[in-house]
Order: structure tokens, then C-alpha cells, then sequence
């Protein structure tokens, strides 16, 4: 496992944008005034010719991209997670979603971790939000590597995405020599067997260190990635369950609509063992370092390891 | 325009009407009142302005149109199966289960239809992303945008407004189908948009005024707008909600509703004899 540096999801984005962009010039970036915070940024330095920023208006934000794409570009339109999806909904539904346009969607700052902003900023709703919406593609992260890939993933992909990047830098844990990104294909991190942590995005890596210490206790835990919300991975659902029986999911999310729910979705269908939902328990959150406020919400690797244990027990 | 090539438009435009009312009459629901004002606008644009072949709808060198008070297909419908995308027939199960026209624009389903729309205020961003994305590709064709007078209470019209100005797009005209009537009622006492010329002039738009039912008018306009480097040009067209059915004309009551077969008759009578006028 490398460890070698933090780094912010918003970043890697960022990085993967101006990549993507030496070979193809299709591409398109918008912003909403937020290009220094959402890193788009970047972009905007080496490629000024193809960004586009629309100022505080979220709205015809989304709508300028779905014409972009309309007319053959490939936009990849960024905001805080919270006014992308949020602000934005309804025209992400209706200009985008329905004509399933070639839009790329990135929500950054999303979660609690956005820290001393608080809770008008921090978004618990945009995989719920994103989740309704047919023929969707979400896409959540979990570290810089995988990041760089989804990115890259998102443009080879023919319709609307979803990419939710975090503002905390966070520990690079995915090794780049071995590591492939499948759109809806989890990733299985620890083997086990008497029960699977499916987590996703920033908290991966914070449920990988509770899930490496409860091994360490000689307690069996499965943990994947699901770094795609949707189309959700079904298979690696129904074999966690038919082999663990339990399923904790992890997510700096609202409870109500996120991972969990998509989880216990294919479970009840197919395979119905107990599902317990770990994220924000349908609460706002509020300010505070990010560091800390995951803490407060139990998403940090010491609040996830007593909360998994716990949950074994049930 | 000559004299025959008017008349052409206006035999075109009457046919048009037939289809929206048709279309309407057999979806038994629907918008006719602002599809009819709207008519004559968009036959100019499909049968004189826009650079469009029916028989290659995607090409990615055409003009496009994005009909932004959505509502108003009928009218597109019957104006794009004239022009030849697709068969009248369709009109006759417009809004019914299986039909490919549904009751608010669906570029997926529908040969010629640009952008899905019919959530007002939507469309005109839409436009405004086709026109940059002209711009990029260093391609020459124009973008089309209709908003409806009402629609302009809402904030994204002004969002886009101030995109498409700051951003030079000199390849979008968007027209305004003024016709002075929204669902609740005249849109001076729903919410009021004194002055909608100064503000879309504020707004760094060349601004024309045209009766919109005047197709030497349109013309004129469409061209001015052609000629206009630098910034977006907005037609605001004075038009009248219903405009030739006259037990339609200027009542706010046919904004979303058929007509029953009573109406409906005497509604093709009245455009038949106005297109028997036409071709006499």
C-alpha cells in the first residue's frame, strides 16, 4: 500500500481534466465561480480557450453543457456538489438526464468534510439526488489514483455522469501499478467472511484502517470499494451477502438515498441478509475542521472499527 | 421576399395551423394558443431561414432550433413534417401511448427536434451551449431559440442572457413570442415585464421589434440579426395568442386546452377558408 501523499479528489480531477485534454479536444470545462476551489482551476490555466466560466448561475450552467453536448463537445461541468446537484436538480433532469446528453457532471466540496463552511455547503444529498435520475452514471472516488482513471473512465463513457469529488486531502492508498477502473465494477479490498463493509468514496480509505485493525483482532471482514453508485454492482452485492450474511455500508452521505439504500435495494431482491446503513443519519452537519467533524460522525477509521465491531454483534 | 414567396409562407403557415389544431384536437389536451401565435415564426425559420435538410437531421454543419417555451410543439411538429422529417400522420396520436411526439419536444424520438424542452427557461441555456459550441468548432451555423413572454419570468432566461452577451454569441438570435397572455392570466398582472426590450438591451443583446405576424417583418429581422457581430440579437415579436382561430384570438383560456369537435370543426373551417383565400 503506498502511502506516499495526500491529496484532494478535487485535485486529481483537476489533473485529469488537462490530461484528458492533450488528447482530445472536444473537451469543454465549465465552472460557477468556483474554479479555484472546485480545481478546475487548472484547467482553466493550461486550457483557456476551452473554459468557460458562467458565474454564480448554476442553472445555465447545466444548460450551456447540455448544449455543448448537444452540438458534439464534451463538457464536464463543476460546482460545489451541494448547487450542482442541488441547485441545479431539476435542469440536470430535464436537459440532461432525459435527452441522456454527453454531460459530465462534478459536484466537489461534497460531504461533511467540507468542513468549517458548514452545513449550507456541505452536500449529504447529491448521490440521492443523482441516484433518481434514469440512466444516471455516479461516480464516487476514493483516492487520487482512482480519481485520475474515473475521470478518464467518465469521458470514454457515451452520456451523463455524475462525479462526486472531496475538498479534505486525503492518503493515497491505491497502488497505480495495480489498479484497473471498471465503471460499476467494485473493487474488493480485504477478503472475509463473517461480514462485508461496502464503503465508498473520501471514507474508503478510513473503513480499509478499521477493517485492517479488526483483522489484526482476528475478525473476519470483507471490505469493498464501490466507487460506482450507480449502475451498482450487483454481483459483488449478492456474493458479499450469500458469503458474509451481513453487510455494513459506509459513506459520508446522508443515509436516506445513498449507498446504503442502493445496497439494501439489491440485497432485499436477491439475497435479503441484514443491511446497517453507517453516514450521516439524516442530519445536517455543521462547521468544524473536516478532520474532526468526521470524527463527530463516526467516519473516521477509530469511529468506523467500534461501529463495524458493534454491528457484528447485532 | 417576393410577392409569391410570401404567399407561400403564408399558405405554409396556414397549413401549420391545421396541424396544430389537429394534433391538439386529437391529443384532446394540449397548447394551442401559443403554438398558433408562435406559427408564423417558426415557418419562416423552417421554410426560409434555416439551413435544414429534412433527409439529414444530424448534421452537425445545420442551424438549429431549440423551441424553448416548449409547450408550443404543435406547432413545431406540424412545421417539421411539412418541411418533411417525418409523416403529418403522426400529428394524429401526438401525446398518445406509443406516439413518437410527445407532449413537450424529445430530440431522442424526434427527427428535427434540437433539444428536448418544455421546462421553461431551459432551452434558451441550451441555445446558448450549441452557439459556443459553434464558436469552438469554428463552424457558421446559427442557433434558433423561441422563448415565450412568460417564460422570461424565469431567472435562467437572465442567466443565459448574460452568457450568451458576455460571451459574443453573435450566432444566436432568440426570439420572444409576445403574446401577452400566460396561464394565470395577461403576464403584465401575473408578474410584469415592463420594458422587456430595455432589459434584454441592458443585457448586452441587439434588440428588434417586430409584429410576428408579419413575415417581411421576420425577415428583415432575422437578417438585421445575421449582420449583428459581437453580441446575441433578441426578436421580441408582438404576436396574438390563438392567431387565426378567432374564437381563439387573445383569450388566455386556450393557452392548455382542445377544442371540443364542435370547436375543432369550426376552427378548420375557418383555417380552411383562409388558405382557400390564399391559393385563390
Amino acid at each position: 500500500m503506498a502511502e506516499s501523499k495526500k491529496i484532494a479528489t478535487r485535485e486529481s480531477f483537476g489533473q485529469a481534466l488537462c490530461e484528458l485534454a492533450k488528447e482530445h479536444d472536444n473537451i469543454v470545462v465549465l465552472d460557477a465561480d468556483l474554479a479555484a476551489a472546485t480545481k478546475t482551476d487548472i484547467f482553466k490555466k493550461a486550457y483557456p480557450d476551452r473554459f468557460f466560466d458562467c458565474g454564480i448561475a448554476e442553472g445555465n450552467m447545466i444548460g450551456v453543457a447540455a448544449g455543448l453536448a448537444a452540438a458534439g463537445m464534451v463538457p464536464f461541468a463543476a460546482s460545489f456538489a451541494m448547487f450542482a446537484t442541488g441547485r441545479a436538480y431539476e435542469q440536470i433532469r430535464n436537459s440532461v438526464g432525459y435527452p441522456h446528453l454527453n454531460v459530465k457532471i462534478a459536484g466537489s466540496h461534497a460531504g461533511i468534510s467540507v468542513g468549517e463552511d458548514g452545513a449550507t455547503h456541505q452536500c449529504c444529498e447529491d448521490l440521492a439526488l443523482m441516484r433518481t435520475i434514469p440512466g444516471m452514471v455516479i461516480l464516487n472516488p476514493a483516492d487520487h489514483y482512482e480519481m485520475i482513471e474515473a475521470t478518464k473512465a467518465a469521458y470514454a463513457y457515451e452520456g451523463p455522469v455524475y462525479i462526486r469529488l472531496g475538498r479534505l486531502a486525503i492518503d493515497t492508498f491505491n497502488d497505480p501499478d495495480n489498479y484497473s477502473f471498471e465503471i460499476g465494477k467494485g473493487i474488493t479490498l480485504e477478503e472475509g467472511s463473517d461480514v462485508t463493509v461496502i464503503a465508498t468514496g473520501l471514507v474508503v480509505y478510513e473503513a480499509l484502517k478499521a477493517v485492517r485493525a479488526l483483522k489484526a483482532q482476528g475478525k473476519s471482514v470483507r471490505l469493498i470499494n464501490m466507487h460506482t453508485i450507480k449502475p451498482i454492482d450487483k454481483d459483488i452485492i449478492i456474493k458479499a451477502a450469500k458469503e458474509t450474511g451481513k453487510i455494513i455500508t459506509v459513506e459520508e452521505h446522508n443515509i436516506v438515498g445513498g449507498l446504503g439504500e442502493a445496497v439494501a435495494a439489491v440485497t432485499a431482491e436477491n439475497c435479503p441478509v441484514p443491511v446497517y446503513r453507517v453516514g450521516v443519519e439524516d442530519i445536517f452537519g455543521h462547521s468544524g475542521p473536516a478532520v474532526g467533524l468526521l470524527a463527530e460522525f463516526g467516519l473516521d477509521a477509530a469511529g468506523l472499527e467500534k461501529k463495524i465491531a458493534e454491528l457484528m454483534e447485532k | 421576399m417576393d410577392k409569391s414567396e410570401l404567399l407561400e409562407l403564408k399558405k405554409t403557415a396556414c397549413q401549420v395551423r391545421l396541424w396544430t389544431v389537429e394534433g391538439v384536437f386529437n391529443a384532446k389536451s394540449g397548447h394551442p394558443g401559443g403554438s398558433l401565435s408562435a406559427a408564423d415564426i417558426m415557418t419562416y425559420l423552417y421554410f426560409k431561414a434555416m439551413n435544414v435538410n429534412p433527409k439529414d437531421p444530424k448534421n452537425p454543419d445545420r442551424d438549429r432550433f431549440v423551441l424553448s417555451k416548449g409547450h408550443c410543439c404543435p406547432a413545431l411538429y406540424a412545421a417539421l413534417a411539412l418541411k418533411g422529417y417525418f409523416p403529418t400522420e403522426e400529428i394524429k396520436i401526438l401525446r398518445h401511448i406509443g406516439a413518437m411526439l410527445q407532449g413537450h419536444p424529445d430530440m431522442k424520438g424526434t427527427p428535427g427536434v434540437d433539444m428536448s424542452s418544455g421546462s421553461l427557461g431551459q432551452g434558451i441555456s441550451a441555445a446558448c451551449g450549441m452557439a459556443l459550441a459553434g464558436k469552438l468548432s469554428g463552424k457558421d451555423y446559427r442557433v434558433y431559440a423561441m422563448l415565450g413572454d412568460g417564460e422570461c419570468e424565469e431567472g435562467q432566461v437572465w442567466e443565459a442572457a448574460m452568457f450568451a452577451a458576455h460571451n459574443q454569441l453573435d450566432n444566436l438570435t432568440v426570439f420572444v413570442d409576445f403574446n401577452g397572455l400566460q396561464i394565470d392570466g395577461n403576464v403584465a398582472d401575473v408578474a410584469g415585464l415592463s420594458e422587456l426590450d430595455k432589459k434584454f438591451a441592458s443585457f448586452g443583446f441587439e434588440v428588434i421589434t417586430i409584429d410576428g405576424h408579419d413575415f417581411e417583418q421576420i425577415e428583415a429581422a432575422v437578417n438585421q440579426a445575421k449582420a449583428v457581430k459581437g453580441k446575441p440579437t433578441v426578436i421580441i415579436a408582438n404576436t396574438i395568442k390563438g392567431k387565426g382561430v378567432s374564437y381563439m384570438e387573445n383569450q388566455v383560456g386556450w393557452h392548455g386546452k382542445a377544442p371540443n369537435a364542435e370547436q375543432y370543426q369550426a376552427a378548420m373551417d375557418e383555417l380552411n377558408e383562409q388558405l382557400k383565400a390564399l391559393e385563390a
